[in-house]
């Protein structure tokens, strides 16, 4: 920090210094720099705010981010919700946290997309220029993303207060219920950083992650009890990392008892595609013409 | 021994089975200015890239202030600014935003980054359009932001792909106003792009020509010229009946007779010696002449192709089908 600043205040008052010889390490001492382990999180988070202006920017943005879960609670509860459970209210009850994860299942789908219509318009080429971590850009899309996955967990909870969802627990299950499912969504996302990096037309990546977010979401208990189900498809929900968070948000937010090990189940799921994903998209992204 | 700049030596990136550049040589000495001048497709935007670490060669090596582009690419990235042949700059956020961000990617506190972005926007002529977005910025105004985002950082190398293309007179000349003052007072390192031979002479102490994805011509501006036939005259009296007069006075200062057949009611000749202008000014004002066009002319582009290669410049290679 101290470094910084007195570099930045020598060159306002006197020009760059002349360099006889510009040999490796003459005349640019300060190069190369110790390695600093926090400047990554550090230009990531400049991008999140990027993200974030441009959000604040495009205030139409909101309204993908609010119809979206309304629309689905609407059309499970009323629609389906006699049907599946009996009474509209106990399927509320049921599925309100299935929607929970769904959303955001569904908007870190548009990572990808919003990140390859990002990277054909050139300011992309501007970081790879500058002198920081090729995670931080990608970082930086994803963490904006998780910010907009707050906005539509609140517009679930307050539109499912309204038509009568009520949590049958405390404030700390519903706070641990919205971290796992934002940590899951952020880890998620690298699936869809890696197709927004790899492919060229947004609109492709658009087509491609909705083929793996429909068996994700609709193959999983999330609308429906696993036993309701034929034996090779509760094979698939069973192991699909969705349910496991389905499950243990719907523990933590209605049905009570011990949510730990789809909680943790989950949170080795993340990191497991965390672990994958991620390096595989920065070096997809660095390795990029 | 290491002491140039720029060096680059056998450049070759290939894309399936086109060759965007092929063996290209390159030096820059510190402080001086590199034009790139050639065609649509020639290769200058893949060798700028090579050089911005943006692409790795397949083939050769390339050094900037002593640093490898490929080994040691941080190294590089710290020390060049780049302003890419299409616009850069983020058309979401504001101008502002914009150099914010980047001054606070390169680790300037927030209120350097911020004292920065003033300044430049100041610089650009841009602090009435500071809180707008690019996406609203006239062609020449986002011109100056990119420059303006490619200096942030305080570059000692500024790469320039194509800076005025698409620009009006005025906006082009205050580019070049930029280019020679950031040379002059800050010692930078320039390598430029550029489709206009006019243009690589105001700003360039040396030219390298590219066709085809090779180095086909290199040397200063002089030089270069010299080797094309350097500066033509183009007279045009105001009155066709006078052109033969005209030829004559020309002839008398030149020593030459000129052309005044191939191109109807117009007296064109080589010059070598520039400061002949005035006296022809004077001759014709002495008899009487007045002239609608009169000009000391660089040859195009197509004039230095013809010259250097026997053929036009021309657009490389048709896209390959599959990007
Ligand atoms: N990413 C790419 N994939 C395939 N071919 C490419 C790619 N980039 C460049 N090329 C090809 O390489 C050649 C050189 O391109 P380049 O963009 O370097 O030319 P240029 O001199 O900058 O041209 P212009 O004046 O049009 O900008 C062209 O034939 C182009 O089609
Ligand atoms: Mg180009």
């Amino acid at each position: 920090m101290t470094t910084a600043t007195r570099t930045a205040a020598d060159d306002t008052t006197k020009s760059a210094p002349k360099l006889p010889h510009p040999g490796p390490g003459i005349g640019h001492d300060e190069i190369p720099r110790r390695a600093d382990p926090f400047a990554v999180v550090r230009h990531s988070l400049t991008l999140t705010w990027r993200s974030l202006v441009k959000l604040k920017r495009q205030p139409e943005q909101f309204i993908d981010l609010t119809l979206q879960p309304i629309l689905f609670i609407v059309m499970f509860v009323y629609l389906f919700g006699g049907a599946i459970e009996g009474s509209t209210q106990d399927y509320l009850q049921f599925v309100l946290p299935g929607i929970l994860v769904q959303t955001v299942v569904f908007a870190s789908l548009g990572t990808g997309v919003g990140l390859c219509e990002d990277i054909n318009k050139g300011v992309f080429d501007r970081f790879r220029s500058l002198p920081i971590s090729r995670f931080a850009p990608l970082g930086g899309a994803v963490l904006g993303d998780v910010c907009r996955y707050v906005v539509s967990i609140a517009i679930v909870f307050g539109f499912g207060s309204a038509i009568g969802f009520r949590v049958q627990t405390g404030p700390l299950e519903v706070l641990a219920a919205i971290a796992l499912v934002l940590v899951f969504a952020f880890a998620m996302s690298w699936i869809f950083v890696v197709l927004g990096v790899t492919m060229r037309n947004p609109r492709s990546v658009q087509g491609t992650a909705m083929l793996l977010g429909f068996p994700l979401t609709f193959g999983a208990n999330i609308f429906a009890r696993a036993e309701t189900m034929p034996g090779w498809l509760q094979a698939w929900v069973d192991v699909n990392p969705v349910s496991h968070l389905t499950s243990a948000v719907r523990t933590l937010l209605v049905e009570g008892g011990s949510a730990t090990g789809d909680a943790l189940a989950t949170l080795a799921w993340a990191a497991v595609i965390f672990a994958v994903f991620a390096p595989l998209a920065v070096h997809k992204y660095k390795t990029k013409t | 021994m290491t002491s140039y700049a720029i060096e680059a030596e056998g450049l070759v990136k290939k894309y399936g089975s086109t060759t965007a550049i092929d063996g290209i040589d390159l030096v820059a000495r510190q402080g001086s200015v590199l034009a790139l001048l050639g065609p649509n497709g020639a290769g200058k935007t893949t060798t700028v890239r090579t050089l911005a670490t943006l692409i790795k060669p397949d083939a050769g090596y390339a050094r900037i202030g002593g640093y490898d582009v490929v080994r040691q690419s941080a190294p590089v990235r710290r020390l060049i600014g780049l302003t890419g042949q299409y616009a850069s700059v983020d058309e979401d956020i504001s101008g502002y935003q914009n150099l914010v961000m980047i001054g606070r990617l390169l680790d300037f506190s927030r209120a350097e980054a911020k004292a920065r972005a003033d300044e430049l926007l100041a610089r650009f002529e841009l602090t009435e359009a500071a809180h707008r977005a690019p996406g609203t910025y006239s062609g020449g105004m986002r011109r100056r932001l990119d420059l303006a985002a490619s200096l942030v950082g305080r570059p000692q190398f500024l790469y320039l792909d194509e800076p005025t293309t698409g620009l009006d007179p005025r906006s082009r000349g205050d580019v070049w106003e930029l280019v020679r003052n950031l040379v002059a007072e800050d010692g930078v390192t320039v390598l430029l792009t550029t489709q206009y031979l006019d243009e690589a002479d105001q700003l360039a102490n040396d030219i390298a020509v590219i066709d085809h994805g090779r180095v086909i011509a290199n040397g200063t501006a002089d030089s270069l010229k010299a080797q094309v036939g350097g500066q033509s005259l183009e007279i045009r009296p105001a009155d066709p009946a006078r052109l033969a007069e005209t030829a004559a006075i020309v002839a008398e200062l030149t020593g030459s007779a000129p052309d005044s057949t191939t191109r109807p009611g117009l007296v064109t000749t080589a010059v070598h010696d520039p400061d002949l202008l005035p006296y022809v000014v004077r001759r014709l004002d002495e008899a009487g002449i007045r002239a609608t066009e009169l000009a000391l002319r660089l040859p195009s582009l197509d004039e230095v192709f013809l010259e250097l290669t026997g053929h036009p410049a021309e657009d490389a290679q048709p896209e390959p089908a599959a990007a």
